[in-house]
């Protein structure tokens, strides 16, 4: 019985491929756009601007205080009424890299704050300008203490990718839901689907797992 | 922007929103107190020693983690029927919840365990406490200190989580807005008025979580 509906689970295999394509392609392109905002507003909620630091602060506060589906639907339904017409894929992209960018900000924000004031006042000392303490000094080290959380927060960018199946987007859990459709088991198929995301979560988890020891063991 | 906001409309449905916000509330606390419990069995089995106790809990743990909670609540809601199991939607809801939050709870309270000093534990044995003494007199107390924050930190994930329900159809905040995008093509009124029902929430207990790390922060020591 069960081979029966292995067998009708995985004549779908295009679709499962192709959600499992989505949800890869998705995250990553979030992923890529997200840490390249996301480093932009650590350094200025860390930076000297005391107001630029509260407004933008109101403003992840938001991303951080409601569900990613809501924010999915702000994409998606708000957004064109305010003259941004987007398609499902690129409201997804949206939704995705303005949260994780929200994420990411606040970790890049720690992290430049847990680095010594000694180290930057060397680089004062030494005569060099904002633009080469931040690229030489203070960010290099930075980005060594929040690497474990940044992988970590990719696990839940990937995680949080499955959402935007409810704006009719094609992605692994999409394509679960619609196996679900006319094969119905419900645990084989969505088992199927969960094998998917561990097989690319776990590897990241352990990852950051690493790193985290290995960081902790550097600063002993 | 919201110039054109439909207050009347969305006065016109306060009722409703309120009932969404109570659900999503008692969604939330139901699925704390039962990730809480989870989370405290699978902690306890990861710092046991026993090994065969050890591994479902480790497995669990990370299975929970690797994959997205929406998967999870399809698994259960597109698979309990087939076993037979007929369970409401806001109870397959719960359980899901509280099995999602529990792994990470779990993790949170074992690391808040881990984070004592040795020398704690060492001199509980010297002073001939037991185990059982021991992580109720020592270890227990002190990891509560560093553990609360996190915890409410959870609380708030939870809160967040619990509109992926919406997809399932139970009534909770996010569903009750989009009653207003469905009965008056008013989406924007829908999802303002849910956004500020999560913003309350997240604004109580992030305050929660400031005045508790304010009054048991050790100087010196955050």
């Amino acid at each position: 019985m069960i081979w029966f509906y292995l067998e009708r689970i995985f004549g779908y295999w295009p679709v499962l491929l192709k959600g499992m394509g989505m949800t890869i392609g998705l995250s990553l392109l979030s992923l890529v756009i997200g840490v390249v905002i996301g480093f932009g507003f650590g350094i200025i909620r860390a930076g000297g601007n005391r107001w630029l630091s509260r407004v933008l602060g109101l403003y992840i506060d938001f991303f951080r205080a409601t569900p990613f589906l809501v924010q999915v639907f702000i994409a998606y339904f708000i957004l064109p009424v305010l003259g941004i017409e987007l398609s499902a894929f690129a409201a997804g992209v949206v939704a995705l890299s303005n949260m994780a960018a929200c994420f990411i900000g606040e970790i890049v924000a720690a992290g430049l704050k847990a680095v010594p004031t000694g180290q930057r006042e060397a680089a004062i000392a030494s005569g060099m300008t904002r633009a080469q303490q931040m690229h030489l000094v203070v960010m290099p080290q930075a980005v060594r203490i929040i690497t474990p959380s940044l992988v970590g927060q990719f696990v839940l960018l990937i995680k949080d990718s499955s959402v935007v199946s409810a704006i009719g987007l094609l992605d692994l859990t999409r394509s679960g839901w619609l196996i679900v459709q006319s094969v119905p088991n419900g645990l084989l198929v969505f088992g199927i689907v969960g094998i998917g995301y561990f097989l690319i979560c776990y590897p990241l988890i352990h990852l950051s797992r690493r790193l985290e020891r290995r960081s902790q063991t550097a600063f002993l | 922007m919201l110039g054109g906001l439909n207050t009347r409309v969305m006065m016109e449905y306060l009722p409703e929103i309120w009932q969404g916000f109570l659900a999503t509330l008692f969604l939330s606390t139901a699925s704390f107190v039962g990730a809480m419990a989870l989370g405290v069995l699978a902690c306890a089995l990861t710092i046991q020693p026993l090994r065969w106790l050890r591994a479902p809990a480790v497995v669990y743990v990370d299975v929970i983690r690797a994959t997205p909670l929406l998967a999870q609540l399809y698994f259960l809601y597109f698979g309990l029927p087939r076993l037979g199991v007929v369970l409401p939607e806001m109870l397959i809801g719960i359980i899901v919840l509280s099995l999602n939050s529990g792994a990470y709870m779990a993790e949170i309270i074992r690391s808040g365990i881990l984070s004592i000093p040795r020398g704690q534990v060492e001199a509980g044995m010297s002073t001939g406490l037991g185990y059982m003494q021991r992580m109720r007199l020592i270890v227990l107390p002190q990891a509560l200190r560093t553990t609360v924050s996190p915890l409410i930190g959870q609380a708030i994930v939870l809160v967040k989580d619990s509109s992926l329900l919406s997809l399932i159809s139970v009534v909770e905040l996010t569903r009750a807005g989009q009653r207003i995008a469905i009965d008056r093509f008013m989406p924007v009124e829908g999802l303002v008025a849910t956004a500020l029902g999560y913003l309350v929430l997240y604004y109580l207990l992030k305050s929660a979580a400031g005045a508790w790390q304010a009054r048991n922060s050790i100087p010196g020591r955050g």
